[in-house]
């Protein structure tokens, strides 16, 4: 599959334009359709066989966290803010690339000689960081970038040993979602398919805003790389997902409460089929859906997401089983979909 | 008006799951209204048409309540049988304790909680677990997803009333006798009966995209300041009908709320001023919704707002429903 340069193509929040490409290369002669609109979002149709045809939309977003350049420091050093929602004690020593020429960098950090004890415990601030470019001064970095540049994590896709076919890179939120959806687009369908990868959803759910509203569908589908934490625990608690355990179905996040038909079809391909499965723990993170799902007059909905560890860090985990069993069941799923009563 | 308030209290329906109470309204409407459809997040629209009458401007009016109410939905069911929860809505941990939920097909569950640590810390959600009386986890028969609410009877107080949910089944009982009670009205009014409030306006979201309406009233409950040592709030049960100045979510049109004000003083009703810190309603979604539309809130003034003892003061109810019917059978200008 894409996985690999999906993910190791940069394409922070409102900066998509190079994953963009990739998948435009991907899926150009899959398609009868696409355009991008003003936002930046990729629609592409692939029509459907059969009569009366419905209008199917599952979106899968390009972009991913990463840091946005806000000064440059007298001596060079380039102050940075995140974009979307990276947890600050994953930053330090980090090596990043800056810009649209990839100018490499390292976010810096004190070394533990230097450090108090009180400051060991400290967490520090993304205010107090700064990324070392390997300028001499503020001229010197100011050839190589400008404020407002995007910077990106510099990480290599990797494939571990192990049993679960692991591999590990950044961005698999929702890189494994953008591959999954250019995996579904070899298949014909009887209905009407927009493929549609959103721009912006860590910042807002943006992109899938408007592109749900132009596409107007009848049934919407969020493709994820969802939050994972398996790792073991004190106590007998709940973790969102499990790496090796199946495709995630959401039932409720904080975005969406997902259409309980398009659930029990997913569950129903499922079991029918022995694909794994497993259900996202309620309440938690937010997805395209959730935006889709309130379009115009509303439009049934539902999440599935392949589940990877250490989401919205420099490097995530997944599981290529995982990925495998998501493009089977969504295959499965839609499959049956024609059959669905979607009235009220 | 007692027995339809008592029925849907009582029906169950958290977020997600409205299924059950729009039935009790559908029912309870036949024959009144001009039309009635369902739309994707399963918003009940309820149409009654306006008669034409001359020199009369027909004017196309939403009036929303929500049939949703706050819950618990499972997260996790350990190996002893114990179920882990989230919530849905903005459920007070300390009003758990000691309650018992309900969950689709009827099954009971108690609130269980952890070893208490430290006595002085307020109960949390994650130190709490739903205990379904289930011996080991074979015969537990509930998966993650599945959604409960408050279980709690009715209860008649005479003056005032006791319910689970009237946030904001009270709404919906005040829509449906004020659709049963219109017998003419010169304005298209669309009866909307709203799902997901209670998660972020979502139902209104999408059924006020539907209906499209020029001017639009939400009903709902609303805090009151009037028990002992109660934050400040010029609201108090049985002094009427609240109507909405303000509240985190929007500020009422203030032609609607004039509207409000003048029929409740024409027909000698009693009503208050509402400024609401925390909260929104249905309004929120409905005002920007399009190219915007002319909205306010009617508020139902009720205690102990989600909780399993919501409280509400019977004449307040009453007048609600008159307040509507004034407002309706006349010409609007706003």
């Amino acid at each position: 599959m894409l996985l690999k340069e999906l993910s190791e193509a940069v394409g922070v929040s409102g900066h998509e334009g190079a994953v963009r490409e990739v998948i435009l290369h991907a899926i150009k002669a899959r398609v009868d359709e696409h355009h991008v609109d003003a936002l930046g979002n990729l629609i592409a149709l692939k029509k459907g066989y059969g009569g009366q045809r419905r209008k199917v939309m599952i979106a899968a977003h390009m972009d991913e966290v990463g840091l946005m350049i806000v000064r440059i420091e007298k001596e060079g050093s380039l102050r940075f803010r995140p974009v979307g929602g990276i947890d600050e004690r994953v930053l330090l020593a980090k090596k990043v690339l800056i810009g649209d020429k990839k100018v490499p960098g390292v976010i810096g950090s004190k070394p533990v000689h230097l450090l108090e004890p009180r400051q060991r415990q400290q967490v520090i601030r993304v205010e107090d960081m700064s990324i070392d470019i390997g300028a001499s001064n503020q001229e010197d970095a100011a050839n190589l970038v400008k404020v407002g540049d995007y910077a990106s994590f510099d990480v290599a896709y990797r494939v571990l040993g192990g049993e679960l076919q692991a591999v590990t890179g950044k961005a698999f939120d929702d890189r494994a979602g953008c591959a999954v959806l250019v995996e579904l687009l070899k298949n014909t369908y009887p209905f009407d398919l927009y493929a549609v990868f959103t721009v912006e959803e860590e910042v807002g759910l943006r992109g899938a805003k408007v592109a749900a509203y132009s596409v107007a569908p009848d049934v919407g589908f969020a493709l994820e790389g969802t939050i994972c934490d398996d790792m073991p625990k004190q106590k007998d608690a709940s973790p969102t997902t499990v790496v090796g355990k199946g495709p995630a179905i959401t039932i409720m996040d904080r975005s969406i409460i997902a259409d309980k038909r398009l659930v029990d079809l997913l569950v129903t391909a499922a079991e029918e089929k022995r694909i794994p499965y497993q259900f996202k723990q309620p309440g938690i993170g937010g997805t395209d859906a959730g935006a889709m799902h309130l379009s115009r007059e509303g439009v049934p909905s539902v999440v599935v997401a392949v589940p990877a560890r250490y989401i919205h860090s420099p490097v995530c985990l997944l599981s290529l089983k995982d990925l495998r069993n998501t493009v089977g069941l969504m295959n499965q799923a839609l499959a049956r979909l024609d059959a669905v009563d979607l009235s009220r | 008006m007692k027995e339809l308030i008592a029925e849907l209290t009582e029906t169950w329906g958290p977020s997600g799951n409205e299924d059950a109470v729009r039935k009790v309204i559908e029912k309870s409407i036949t024959g009144h209204a001009d039309e009635v459809r369902v739309d994707a997040l399963g918003n009940l629209i309820v149409l009654k048409k306006g008669n034409v009458k001359k020199g009369v401007d027909k004017r196309r009016i939403m009036l929303a309540a929500h049939m949703d109410e706050i819950g618990v939905i499972v997260s996790h069911v350990d190996e002893k049988g114990f179920l882990r929860f989230s919530a849905i809505g903005g459920v007070f941990p300390p009003t758990l304790l000691g309650s018992r939920v309900q969950f689709g097909d009827g099954k009971i569950g108690v609130i269980g909680r952890e070893r208490v640590v430290k006595p002085d810390e307020a109960p949390r959600m994650d130190k709490m677990f739903i205990d379904v009386g289930s011996p080991d986890k074979g015969h537990v028969g509930r998966r993650v997803g599945d959604a409960a609410c408050f279980t709690r009877p009715f209860v008649d107080l005479g003056q005032r009333l006791v319910a689970k949910a009237f946030d904001d089944r009270i709404g919906c009982a005040v829509l449906v006798q004020t659709l049963l009670g219109l017998k003419t009205t010169p304005h298209d009014v669309y009866f909307v009966f709203t799902t997901q409030e209670e998660v972020g306006v979502r139902g209104a979201t999408t059924s006020a995209f539907g209906v499209e309406p020029e001017i639009a009233v939400a009903v709902d409950v609303t805090l009151t300041g009037d028990t002992p040592e109660a934050p400040t709030m010029a609201v108090a049960l049985g002094a009427g009908p609240a109507i909405k100045v303000k509240d985190r979510g929007m500020l009422a049109h203030v032609g609607v709320k004039n509207w409000m004000v003048s029929t409740a003083e024409r027909l000698k009703l009693p009503y208050q001023f509402e400024v609401l810190d925390a909260g929104s309603t249905d309004g929120m979604a409905i005002q920007t919704s399009r190219a915007g539309v002319a909205t306010g809130v009617l508020s139902i003034p009720t205690r102990y707002v989600h909780s399993p003892s919501e409280m509400v003061d019977y004449d307040d109810v009453r007048h609600s429903v008159e307040l509507l019917l004034g407002m309706l059978s006349s010409p609007v200008s706003l």
